[in-house]
């Protein structure tokens, strides 16, 4: 049995060691090749992942500076003869044609041809002479009579999903009643009237430079599903000026009237007080110049402006230093210098598109002052033609004489640019251009505000604030170890160093928030003073103990010096936390915090201080670990040599270890920054997270990495908020990766020359 | 002699010694700070009662204990010292803390009965016990035997609970997994096109037939909590106020004052234990961190499977394979640079790749039928364990490589010499010789990991799990499952509960556990690889 056991084995044997010609056996070689191969695979693996988090980010981040993509759809023929307005519903599949007989035509945007038609209920003989929308997104629209009269209509669609497929059923209904409202007794030429929550405003005028101005407040209406209408104000105003356009915003405060010519008046109506407060004549154009087409953004707040010589500015009131709003041109496109024929504005985002009578189409993005696509047409632009977006941006409509245009559009990310990321940009609502981040608000027209500036600045001022308070700490203390230390001691002393390192973050500015930062509040001269006193208390020690009895001194060996001043570190940071109040007594009235507010000098509880401090100890440790290294491994025969010469330990270490190792050190500071840079918790935890630009110590700041830790769970996968928090962690992604590599290429040279030595 | 001092640079020298000597001060005195109020948590506090008189004649009582003394700055006696009492009965006082002033402090004792219910709902109470009673009748004629009597009802009720959690978490949660299955499956058979009518019919019986088992078990259930709720004792407040609590809020009472030195000691355990073994109550304000250990375990472990094979063999390559040249320093440049990104860019790549687009891809390939609810394509624990196997990655890899330079050449020479091939000198010899330095680096890499909370904020963790990643139910490991985390147990419970001041204790609890188990790692770690030093050292001479 046993023999037979072994033949077995060794036929087996002898086929798996079947010798090649080059001495090894196959399946042996077979073996080493695997692994030499696989390793191998595992080996670049590690480069490959580096290039994947690098491209992914980008493949991320890339989308932001695409432009708009458009695809024109099948060219139709306007479906209804005459147009006095038209529109489109939220997904772009219906529109809608309302002619001055009062007659609505709903349409397929894809094929023009008609679906349903309504008549309005509009008194006798009366015909509709101007209409404009109340509300965009929920389609109602204010008519102005022939007869003076006005008449709300509501273009309803209502989607049900039938076999799981959006079906889409136009109507029409009358969301204030039936019942018209009775204004003045000539036609209504032109009108604009905006729904807000609570109110409804509305300025109408005739063929003259008079208008009136009505506001109505909302009334939640018992018998019907709707809102009933009460006017709490209502005046007539002159203009100075024909009123070629005109214009109020869901606020109900502001009334623009714009003439041909380019002369704005606006108009101011107090909430309160029911009155004209103030009305400003400005010139929106040069002399000689004519307005062409002036819209209002989404909010109300932006007014752009075209003229015949292809330029296109937005305008909106700021706040002069006298308290007084007045218009201002915020910025300007040009559009090729052709004559422009229509703007229209996208309902959800401050963009709007834009024709020309060169036959181009452009679309533009205001706060990013990005012309997102120019397009050249097949067709002649007709002098009357119309444009048109749905509410959600994806289909533009255009009406060009009896021509329906349509496109689809790709157009994701136009609020985004390098402007707008790293340039100051003036937002509505500012004063002046300005850095700043905020990515969301409650409400739907919010302009969001990308600025990296700030964020970027937080993160470098918490790394510089860190960096003060570890570099000399973590420099200092290396040098020490590495050269002076006695070997017991730096057993000792490392282990504790990278325990320190190992630290979690979390736990540090925990400690930072809630326990430091009150702390350094009510010990702040202490803190100070802590700063003055304790280097020379240490020198002052070290001069006693230099003239301590000999006996004494030789209990305690050389490379001790450190152990001995422990106890001293301690007695000093309790007297200077113990001498805080009669200082801050002395010369701050009793409270620093207050004393420095009263110096106009915020102060924060969770400010930069505690950041540095707390980041400081987060980086102290590794800047120290590489800059010992670097010390340390200089040859034992330089300094010997230099010593021998009659140098002293610390003249050697000058002017002998310290050029030598200079090159670690700078690359252990470049680690230590990198390290600063990205960190997360700390300043998470530690300061109140507010993207300001102040330098000052006593305020806090945002980072971009806090930023991306506190927006990134709560934005939408794919937006411009979400590509730009990647951009954030690109940014990060980058800048700690060169800091990496030149630390890491300056420790190999040095690596090379100690080699030589 | 001072001229010496200075002239040969030896202040500078004790300047460089102040700045290790501060460092380690300020590692000492975290340490320290973390454990005292870390561990001063669970010990019983003396439970107070104040007398007050206050300015405008009227006399107030105040039982409780004493959680802080606070004077303002450069106060010369106690006059307008401040002392913030916990005084618990939130039902009561709304809130679980009160300030008062110590000059309005007439008289101060500690009342030998005052009895301590800690419970499940509404805090700590503190007062008298005046009733119990137990099937309706009161029992216990003194104050001894009244408490002996609660005492023995709150363990037998402590018991029913332990049953009814036990009921709920495994028989019920097991049911309502069994459930969600079938209506998978069923809208499985419906994206197939195989939704016949025999096959949802076998789905319905299946469904019915748990249903009877839900109702069975939610009769039981109903069953036990009427156990647990049928008894009650009447409490009374400092001010006179009569409570009943019901057995079924208490989790525990004791009497503070009473306790021997001894039973101190005990409590102080029991609290101890209940804070590593049980689960968080209270919006993780009260109780222990049991899901949070579990979970940053859980992580650790499936991060070590996977991040050890990839260290090793990098640094492998790194250091027996490759020809030191250009490649390997761009390897290097690699290392060093994922050692160097910020954990936070981890977790946003984490969350753009492994989350959304594999998690994604996943369930649009393999979990078509739970959609549009994504059950890979959320954050999770496996994409946790994943990013931060790639954050830990280049800690496993350098630790190796360093164990691997200790190694010999005349070891691997020798094993070539006797005709072994490459792969078999390194599998046979230098691997098994360089285990501990692999061991030293997993477990730095398991320190980093068990302290890392940035990344995981966006690729899985959250504030309460409500089931843990393993349970009885088929497949027993759910990798998908969001989890608990020390580390961000500490950030949520600290900075974004609704009532930091009574969570503080907790969190600093919370902080030291962590704390702990990291440098005992560390410490691990550093004797492993001192110990691989010094056999080596012996070895190359």
């Amino acid at each position: 049995m046993q023999s037979m056991n072994d033949s077995v084995k060794d036929s087996v044997r002898a086929l798996l060691d079947k010798q090649t010609d080059s001495g090894h056996h196959t399946w042996r070689r077979v073996k080493d090749n695997m692994a030499r191969y696989g390793i191998g695979l595992g080996g670049i693996s590690v480069i490959i992942a580096v290039m994947m988090i690098f491209f992914f980010l980008l493949y991320v981040v890339l989308p932001i500076f695409k432009g708009a993509e458009i695809q024109a759809g099948k060219t139709q023929s306007y479906p209804a003869e005459s147009s006095l307005f038209w529109g489109v519903e939220e997904y772009g599949e219906i529109g809608y044609n309302l002619n001055a007989e009062g007659s609505a035509l709903f349409f397929d945007t894809k094929t023009g041809q008609p679906i349903d038609q309504y008549e309005l209920e509009l008194p006798g003989g009366a015909s509709v002479t101007s209409a404009g929308y109340a509300d965009v997104e929920q389609n109602i629209v204010a008519l102005g009579l022939s007869d003076g009269n006005l008449l709300f209509a509501k273009f309803k669609f209502d989607i049900s999903y039938p076999d799981n497929k959006r079906k889409i059923t136009p109507s029409i209904t009358y969301p204030f009643g039936e019942d018209v409202i009775e204004l003045s007794d000539s036609p209504i030429e032109k009108i604009s009237a905006s729904l807000s929550e609570d109110t409804l405003t509305l300025v109408a005028a005739g063929a003259g430079t008079e208008f009136s101005y009505i506001r109505f407040a909302l009334e939640e209406s018992f018998s019907s599903d709707g809102f009933s209408l009460e006017e709490i104000d209502r005046q007539e105003v002159t203009a100075d000026t024909p009123i070629d356009f005109l214009f109020t915003e869901p606020t109900g405060i502001w009334v623009y009237a714009v003439s041909r010519n380019g002369v704005l008046q606006s108009f101011l109506f107090s909430d309160s007080e029911e009155k004209l407060l103030e009305n400003e004549k400005v010139a929106l154009v040069e002399p000689g110049v004519t307005v062409r087409d002036v819209d209002l953004l989404v909010g109300g707040i932006s007014m752009i402006v075209a003229d015949d010589k292809g330029m296109i500015t937005q305008w909106f009131p700021v706040r002069g230093e006298d308290n007084v709003y007045s218009m201002k041109k915020v910025r300007d496109f040009s559009f090729n210098g052709s004559p422009i024929v229509t703007v229209a504005p996208e309902v959800r985002r401050k963009a709007f598109v834009a024709l020309n009578e060169n036959n181009e189409l452009g679309m533009f993005f205001t706060s990013s002052h990005r012309v997102v696509l120019t397009e050249q047409l097949d067709s002649q632009v007709s002098k009357d033609a119309l444009a048109l977006f749905n509410p959600r941006a994806n289909q533009l409509l255009v009406k060009n004489g009896q021509e329906l245009m349509r496109w689809d559009v790709d157009n994701e990310h136009p609020d985004l640019s390098w402007s707008a990321l790293w340039g100051k940009v003036w937002y509505e609502n500012y004063s002046e251009p300005e850095f700043t981040w905020q990515s969301s608000a409650s409400t739907s027209d919010f302009e969001a505000k990308f600025s990296l500036v700030p964020l970027s600045f937080g993160t470098l001022k918490a790394a510089f604030y860190a960096m003060l308070f570890a570099m000399p700490l973590a420099i200092c203390g290396a040098i020490f170890t590495a050269y002076f230390m006695a070997p017991q001691m730096r057993q000792m002393v490392k282990p504790a160093v990278e325990i320190m390192e190992a630290l979690p973050t979390v736990i540090l500015g925990f400690l930072a928030g809630l326990w430091l930062a009150p702390a350094l509040e009510e010990h702040l001269p202490g803190v100070f003073m802590l700063l003055i006193v304790m280097p020379f208390g240490i020198i002052l020690f070290g001069l006693a103990w230099h003239f301590a009895p000999v006996e004494l001194k030789h209990r305690i060996p050389d490379g001790w010096q450190a152990a001995l001043l422990i106890p001293i570190i301690i007695i000093i940071g309790w007297l200077s936390m113990s001498l805080s109040y009669p200082v801050e007594q002395a010369f701050f009235d009793g409270n620093m915090p207050e004393w420095l507010r009263q110096h106009g000098i915020t102060y924060d509880q969770r400010n930069s201080l505690v950041v540095g401090i707390a980041m400081g100890f987060a980086v102290i440790p590794t800047i120290f670990s590489i800059a010992e290294d670097a010390i340390f491994s200089v040859p034992r025969h330089l300094t010997n040599g230099s010593l021998a010469l009659g140098a002293s330990p610390w003249q050697t270490l000058v002017r002998v270890v310290l050029p030598t190792a200079s090159p670690g050190i700078f690359s252990a500071v470049m680690i230590g920054m990198g390290r600063a840079v990205g960190e997360t918790m700390i300043v998470l935890m530690a300061t109140g997270n507010t993207p300001i630009m102040e330098a000052n110590i006593f305020e806090g700041m945002r980072t971009l990495s806090a930023n991306i830790a506190v927006e990134m769970p709560e934005s939408e996968v794919g937006s411009s908020h979400y590509r730009v928090l990647f951009l954030a962690g690109f940014v990060l992604f980058v800048f700690t990766f060169v800091f990496n590599t030149v630390a890491e290429i300056v420790r190999h040279r040095l690596r090379r020359k100690y080699g030589s030595l | 002699m001072r001229e010496k001092f200075f002239k040969s640079g030896e202040h500078w020298v004790w300047f460089n010694a102040g700045a290790i000597a501060i460092s380690l001060v300020m590692v000492v005195g975290l340490l320290a700070l973390i454990a005292v109020r870390g561990l001063g948590h669970f010990w019983p506090k003396e439970v107070h009662h104040y007398e007050l008189s206050l300015e405008n004649g009227e006399k107030a009582h105040v039982l409780g204990e004493l959680y802080e003394e606070q004077s303002p700055k450069g106060a010369q006696d106690d006059s307008e010292t401040q002392l913030l009492i916990k005084n618990g009965n939130r039902e009561v006082y709304g809130l679980d803390f009160t300030w008062i002033h110590k000059k309005h402090v007439t008289a101060e004792s500690f009342p030998s009965d005052v009895v301590v219910l800690e419970r499940r709902e509404w805090g700590n109470f503190y007062g008298d016990l005046q009733k119990v009673i137990i099937d309706g009748a009161e029992v216990g004629n003194d104050k001894e035997s009244r408490y002996a009597a609660m005492l023995a009802r709150i363990n037998e009720v402590n018991d029913v609970f332990e049953d009814i959690h036990d009921l709920e978490k495994s028989d019920i949660g097991s049911v309502n997994y069994r459930l969600e299955e079938l209506r998978l499956e069923r809208r499985r058979l419906e994206l197939d096109g195989k939704d016949t009518r025999e096959a949802l019919a076998e789905i319905a019986a299946q469904e019915q037939q748990l249903k009877n088992e839900f109702e069975d078990l939610q009769t039981k259930l109903n069953a036990l909590y009427a156990e647990a709720e049928k008894d009650s004792v009447v409490v009374k407040t400092i001010e006179g106020k009569e409570l009943t609590v019901n057995f079924a809020m208490i989790v525990r009472a004791f009497q503070p004052n009473k306790m021997t030195g001894l039973g101190k000691v005990g409590h102080y355990f029991e609290k101890v234990g209940e804070f590593v073994l049980e689960d968080p109550r209270e919006a993780n304000t009260e109780g222990g961190v049991f899901p949070a250990i579990f979970g940053t375990v859980m992580m650790v472990i499936l991060m070590s499977i996977i991040v050890t094979p990839f260290g090793v063999i990098a640094a492998v390559y790194l250091h027996e394979y490759s020809k030191q040249g250009f490649l390997t320093r761009v390897i290097r440049v690699a290392v060093n640079n994922l050692a160097g990104v910020p954990s936070i860019v981890y977790g946003v790549f984490g969350l753009g790749f492994f989350v959304y687009f594999l998690g994604g891809s996943i369930d649009d390939l393999f979990y078509p039928e739970a959609k549009p609810a994504p059950t890979f394509g959320t954050s999770g624990l496996i994409w946790a364990s994943i990013t931060l196997a790639l954050l830990t990655l280049p800690v496993v890899i350098v630790s190796t490589e360093e164990g691997l330079s200790r190694i010999p050449k005349s070891i691997r020479e020798g094993s070539l010499a006797l005709g072994a091939t490459k792969i078999e000198t390194l599998w046979r010899t230098v691997l098994p010789m360089s285990s501990p330095a692999m061991m030293t680096g997993l477990i730095l890499a398991i320190a980093r990991a068990a302290g890392e909370v940035a990344p995981l904020m966006l690729v899985g963790v959250v504030k309460l799990a409500p089931t843990l990643p393993v349970d009885g139910n088929a497949p027993f490991i759910h990798l998908e499952r969001k989890f608990m985390h020390l580390g961000f147990h500490i950030y949520d419970v600290g900075f974004q509960s609704p009532n930091v001041e009574a969570a503080r204790p907790l969190v600093y609890a919370t902080a030291f556990l962590l704390v702990l188990v990291i440098i005992l790692l560390n410490i691990a770690a550093i004797k492993i690889r001192n110990n691989l030093r010094e056999k080596y050292k012996s070895l190359e001479h």
